[in-house]
């Protein structure tokens, strides 16, 4: 029974799995996931709803960004991705991979002084990094296609992450580092918080190599595609 | 004193605008959904101060509202709100021009100053901002800030701020409220013992007396357990405990500050393959307006999975020489 009773809370995890792989809503899987470990760990039911309301609520900072919205609602009402696009475009030099390689790097070095808060997708990638993105892609003389479109996008999102991760565990006042550490402490081991920031110095210099190269081959399937969409026209 | 406390309230009365405006035009399910969820977020310091005073009554309260807004999720339909004309929205960009930057990127700016020298700002011997969560204080002041800048250079009446805000919250949908529910799954998750589980399930699988075995247990341990969490903090303790400490460091004489780092790193690849980690995976998929759910993830995945070996192989060849 006690053996049981040690596997039982792992049905939550099955309940996620299930939820995602059949596409369902995923706000009601997670919380009847929560709901299933709770019952198979055999908390009552009072128990499980007050888990689950102060664990819910002590997270509400992860909501913050909503306030973005009004401003960058009133500016793009005003026009400001059309604006962007269209100053992009008169900039020679600005490729679509020199740009996202800026902001990569841009991206890692402000989260690594622990400024991670300061980009994201709601302050920056949608007003302004992915309508730069599209506009330096359009530079090719052809108009991205709806697919290419979404798939510029996605990458700009997918470039904001990466930048963000792997420059934020470089931070030592906050966060990643302070857990290590603390984890560590716990456990009758003691660390210096740089001596742990240091060691994941290489990994964020992997992923800016990686990331680089994976942009720049990005870069450069759009920009072919683009002449051979022109070649097309020409010849028809 | 300017305290994140008072970002919550700003929050709270977003969303009962939100709530307000879905009212009036008789779209029920969303007036409802933004409706709870200002309640939960204005009342949180409330559940949670009772919590330490031992009444759960307010926290089982919230657990009833988050059941209630899962509930409600699935007929957030993403409709598309109406929109202003591309061709004003053209116009006015040619003839605002740079203009409609200024406020776009004093978010960044005010955030950053704040963030910097926030602990500096101090008038009559009393400090503006309160010293925890100092950016995120920041970050809210910037929105303020941006919002007023932003209908000073559109000329654009206060009102539109909650309507356009309300649009792209609209937008977003349930995708904006599932980092919060995810986190709420990892509170019970830890509360109920799935990770000891998970970690005992690695340790039945694997040689302990390879190194190398260790190595990628933990690694692809990581990995694993924070796709399932969607957060590689939750999956450190686990396997550090569960594999990290007895195996690699006790059994192996693996270096604590390496093995902590790379395994955090090595979470983080995770991160970057999991629907889980939905403020980054599932959030701008609905802010970018993507078809797919899993359009982010997927121009990522490869730049995760090489890291990941990376990492591993970093991992192998350094923990056990210094």
């Amino acid at each position: 029974m006690t053996v049981l009773l040690h596997w039982l809370p792992l049905l939550g995890v099955l309940v996620v799995i299930a939820g995602f792989a059949l596409r369902f809503n995923p706000v009601p899987v997670v919380v009847a996931a929560g709901i299933v470990s709770g019952l198979a760990a055999g908390k009552p039911i009072g128990d499980i709803l007050a888990l689950l309301g102060n664990s819910f609520v002590s997270e509400r900072a992860l909501l913050l960004f909503v306030l973005t919205l009004p401003a960058i609602g009133v500016l793009e009402r005003a026009g400001l991705r059309e604006h962007v696009r269209n100053w992009i475009a008169t900039l020679r030099g600005l490729t679509f991979s020199r740009l996202l390689i800026v902001y990569l790097a841009t991206r890692q070095i402000l989260a690594m002084l622990g400024l991670y808060d300061v980009a994201g997708h709601a302050q920056t990638v949608r007003p302004l990094l992915a309508p730069m993105a599209e506009g330096a892609v359009e530079k090719r003389g052809k108009p991205l296609d709806t697919k290419e479109r979404n798939d510029v996008r996605a990458f700009s999102a997918a470039t904001d992450n990466i930048g963000r991760f792997f420059g934020e565990d470089v931070f030592i006042a906050l966060g990643a580092v302070l857990l290590i550490q603390g984890f560590y402490a716990q456990h009758g081991i003691e660390l210096e918080p740089l001596r742990i920031a240091l060691w994941a110095l290489p990994t964020a210099v992997a992923a800016f190599i990686i990331h680089a190269i994976r942009t720049v081959l990005f870069g450069r399937r759009l920009a072919r595609s683009g002449r051979n969409g022109a070649a097309d026209q020409a010849s028809d | 004193m300017l305290k994140i406390e008072h970002a919550y309230w700003l929050i709270a009365l977003f969303l009962a605008g939100a709530a307000l405006l879905n009212l009036r035009q008789r779209r029920w399910s969303h007036a409802a959904f933004w409706g709870v969820l200002a309640a939960l977020i204005a009342g949180g310091k409330l559940v949670l101060e009772a919590s330490d005073a031992h009444h759960p009554l307010p926290a089982q309260l919230a657990g009833v509202g988050v059941i209630a807004l899962a509930a409600l999720s699935p007929r957030m339909t993403r409709g598309h709100l109406v929109e202003r004309d591309e061709s004003e929205r053209e116009a006015d960009a040619r003839r605002l021009g740079h203009r409609l930057f200024g406020p776009a990127l004093l978010i960044p700016l005010v955030t950053l100053v704040v963030a910097l020298f926030g602990a500096y700002f101090v008038v009559g011997g009393v400090h503006l901002f309160g010293k925890t969560r100092m950016t995120l204080t920041g970050l809210a002041l910037s929105c303020v800030v941006a919002l007023v800048a932003a209908l000073w250079v559109t000329r654009a009446r206060p009102a539109a701020g909650l309507a356009e805000g309300r649009r792209l919250l609209d937008t977003l949908g349930w995708a904006a409220l599932l980092p919060l529910t995810l986190a709420a799954l990892g509170g019970v998750f830890a509360a109920t013992g799935v990770g000891t589980a998970v970690a005992d399930l690695v340790r039945m699988l694997i040689p302990v007396d390879s190194a190398l075995a260790c190595v990628i247990a933990f690694g692809l341990g990581m990995v694993l357990f924070t796709v399932i969490m969607g957060n590689a903090f939750a999956a450190f303790p686990v396997l550090m405990a569960g594999i990290g400490i007895p195996l690699l460091i006790q059994l192996h004489g693996a270096n604590p500050a390496i093995l902590g780092a790379l395994g955090m790193v090595t979470g983080y690849c995770g991160t970057l393959f999991t629907p889980m980690a939905a403020n980054f995976n599932i959030v701008p998929v609905a802010l970018l307006e993507l078809p797919n759910q899993n359009d982010v993830i997927r121009a990522q995945w490869k730049t995760g999975a090489l890291l990941l070996v990376v990492n591993l192989a970093l991992m192998y060849f350094l923990i056990f020489r210094f």
